[in-house]
């Protein structure tokens, strides 16, 4: 292990956890409105290619990611068509989601192969980063690794404190009552979608731009099914959801290190060992079978269709 | 105002025409589409689905191409569309896929070079095993642990792929190879290689696999008790717990026979089209034969015409890819269009539309 340093291994660990971050605490909301979107790899990949072109072309990251989030948003805006207007089923229009934006995103990202993106600058903290170990870890990034946490704070805050995010969590456990007491079920849930598309958006941006900082093909590598587990492994509670990102990251973070360090372990296994890892979360966090339930959004997945 | 109003039943009609419908909403969208893209989308949608057959230049080599490509979907998706049907998400089928020619084609090598005419029907059963075996884990952890088979079955996709990286690099790489990556060519050696039964038809042991695969499942859903427990699942999971299913026991098969199919679809491509075993042997079959599945609407005929449509895409897109230099990302997201509009149209099996004005409905619910 010599030669890793713990000060490196957190600050690289905040980074890699930001984007599975964004778009894990997008589908919380998506999945607290009791919609299960699996197009999360597919939003993330449109977003970083989308993100990728309009920063190339203005010259401007923050251009750049408000696209990625515009472009994530209006493909799930298909899906939240689909679902909620049209009352297709859920799992396979996300799955639908996802073959369209990695073909789609292949599509728009040829001309941009091996082009470099403008660098995103971290952001300037004067002294705070000065700060032995705590400044290189804590006060050393872009504006979009605080963007995370801060989603995270405004997401925990809105579900908790706010009226229109104990409507969202009424929808998503019962959307009969919700409707019944005059709520509009539908609108509420493509809001939802399209706030979780925007998240997702971001979070493919972070990694062609800041992460990457290129584009191929495929790019996201699984980091959309990721961020989908983490949610079932935060148990729809933003804060764990933070920690379950960080926990990835640092997984992440730790195997390419070791990759480099030329360990005697095969690179594939540790390859691998992300994907293995949230599995083993996944099966930790569904065995105990009345707390996943006593969590779930109690209509998760299922069509709403308003008799009267 | 439109409302949608829930059929009783799923409308016959409409079960049959939305396939149809949804191809010619894809035809019309993908044509706008590579006229974005700056080619003619006449000529385009024309490459795609009518060259392939009917061209006296290309027909010859395209047509067989159609049983080779439409034979691994088919394989794979028969398996799925019967856990789709159960609700049972395996949509995992490019790991098991992966590891179904992983180890079938390591069963082989251990023989290499031997010719014994037992070794090919011992790699086939070696590939199912292997399909079967990986479709397990996200089945049994959904058994013992209740966990997403949707989820564990993906993330065990890049899983298979780090493991087929790894076999092409060490394990199985061709000792006779020169240090390139890949494993042997199992087309070279005689024993095994999966060729063309009947010249000129693209017709392979894959081929044989995959039609016997559409009547297991006809004679299954229509026939067996297994086949009626699939669809009562489908239909009321909880009336079907209480006529005596086993979720558990429907679960598992389900996903053993899909990740079996996937196997051998795996299996028969390796010693088969594509040769060998190397860092780039998946090409997504077992995404594209979801889309096959539902554009099938789930049933065994109705994958076998599926699974042939999205074969001529895949052959039409490298001729168009070739001859109008559109590129190969078009057909990905071509297809996935197709699913779009096939679950967009759908809902037309399922509901029907009213035009009513809600001023003069007075609360009548």
């Amino acid at each position: 292990m010599a030669g890793i340093s713990l000060e490196l291994l957190l600050a690289a660990l905040m980074v890699a956890a930001t984007p599975i971050l964004l778009a894990a605490i997008g589908e919380t909301v998506v999945e607290k409105s009791g919609v299960l979107n699996l197009g999360v790899e597919g939003m993330m990949i449109t977003g970083a290619i989308c993100g990728f072109a309009v920063a190339v072309e203005t010259g401007s990251p923050t251009l750049g990611f408000l696209g990625a989030a515009l472009g994530g948003a209006v493909l799930s805006l298909i899906f939240a068509f689909l679902t909620q207007v049209l009352l297709s089923n859920q799992v396979a229009t996300g799955l639908a989601l996802t073959l369209f934006g990695l073909g789609f995103s292949a599509l728009i990202g040829q001309s941009y192969a091996g082009v470099k993106p403008p660098p995103t600058g971290d952001i300037d903290f004067g002294p705070l980063s000065d700060i032995p170990f705590i400044g290189p870890v804590v006060f050393s990034h872009d504006i979009m690794v605080y963007v995370g946490i801060l989603a995270t704070a405004a997401v925990w805050a809105f579900l908790r404190y706010t009226r229109a995010g104990l409507i969202l969590k009424a929808v998503g456990e019962s959307h009969d009552a919700a409707h019944a007491l005059g709520y509009k079920v539908v609108r509420i849930r493509i809001l939802a979608i399209a706030f979780g598309g925007a998240m997702a958006g971001l979070g493919g941006a972070y990694i062609s731009l800041v992460r990457v900082p290129q584009w191929t093909e495929g790019m996201t590598a699984g980091a959309g099914w990721i961020a989908l587990a983490l949610v079932v492994f935060g148990a729809w509670k933003p804060w764990r959801v933070l920690i379950g990102a960080w926990l990835f990251g640092g997984i992440t973070v730790l195997q390419l290190n070791l990759q480099a360090a030329g360990i005697a372990v095969p690179v594939e296994l540790l390859s691998m060992s992300p994907y293995l890892v949230t599995i083993l979360v996944l099966v930790i966090m569904s065995a105990d079978k009345r707390r996943a339930a006593l969590n779930a959004p109690a209509s998760l997945g299922r069509v709403f269709h308003a008799t009267s | 105002m439109i409302r949608l109003e829930k059929r009783p039943t799923p409308s016959k009609m409409w079960t049959y025409l939305t396939p149809i419908v949804a191809v010619l909403l894809t035809m019309i969208a993908g044509g706008l589409m590579f006229a974005a893209l700056g080619k003619n989308p006449v000529e385009a949608i024309r490459t795609i689905f009518y060259d392939p057959l009917f061209n006296e230049q290309f027909a010859a080599y395209s047509r067989p191409q159609l049983l080779v490509k439409a034979a691994p979907l088919i394989l794979i998706a028969i398996g799925l569309s019967l856990g789709f049907r159960a609700g049972v998400w395996n949509i995992g089928a490019e790991g098991q896929y992966i590891i179904g020619a992983v180890v079938g084609g390591g069963v082989g090598l251990a023989f290499y070079p031997s010719g014994s005419p037992l070794i090919f029907p011992l790699m086939i059963v070696a590939g199912g095993i292997g399909g079967w075996a990986w479709a397990m884990i996200p089945g049994l952890l959904r058994v013992w642990f209740n966990t997403s088979e949707i989820l564990v079955s993906l993330l065990l996709v890049y899983v298979a792929e780090q493991i087929l990286a790894s076999m092409s690099l060490g394990l199985m790489r061709n000792p006779e190879g020169g240090g390139f990556p890949g494993s042997r060519n199992f087309q070279q050696w005689d024993a095994v290689a999966n060729v063309e039964l009947i010249p000129g038809t693209g017709m392979h042991w894959g081929v044989v696999a995959a039609f016997l695969a559409v009547i297991g499942a006809y004679v299954l859903l229509a026939k067996h008790v297994l086949g009626y427990q699939i669809r009562l699942t489908g239909a009321a999971p909880r009336a079907a717990r209480f006529a005596g299913v086993s979720p558990s026991r429907l679960i598992l098969t389900c996903m053993g026979i899909s990740g079996a199919l996937a196997g051998l679809a795996g299996l028969f491509e390796l010693t088969g089209p594509a040769g060998q075993i190397s860092i780039d042997f998946n090409s997504g079959y077992g995404f594209t034969a979801i889309i096959v599945a539902f554009l099938g609407r789930l049933h065994p005929v109705g994958i076998l015409l599926a699974g042939l449509l999205m074969a001529l895409t895949y052959i039409g897109g490298e001729l168009a890819q070739f001859m109008l230099s559109v590129p190969a990302a078009a057909i990905q997201a071509f297809q996935g269009m197709l699913l779009f509009f096939l679950l967009a149209v759908d809902v037309l099996t399922n509901y029907r539309i009213r035009l009513a004005r809600t001023d003069t409905k007075t609360g009548a619910a």
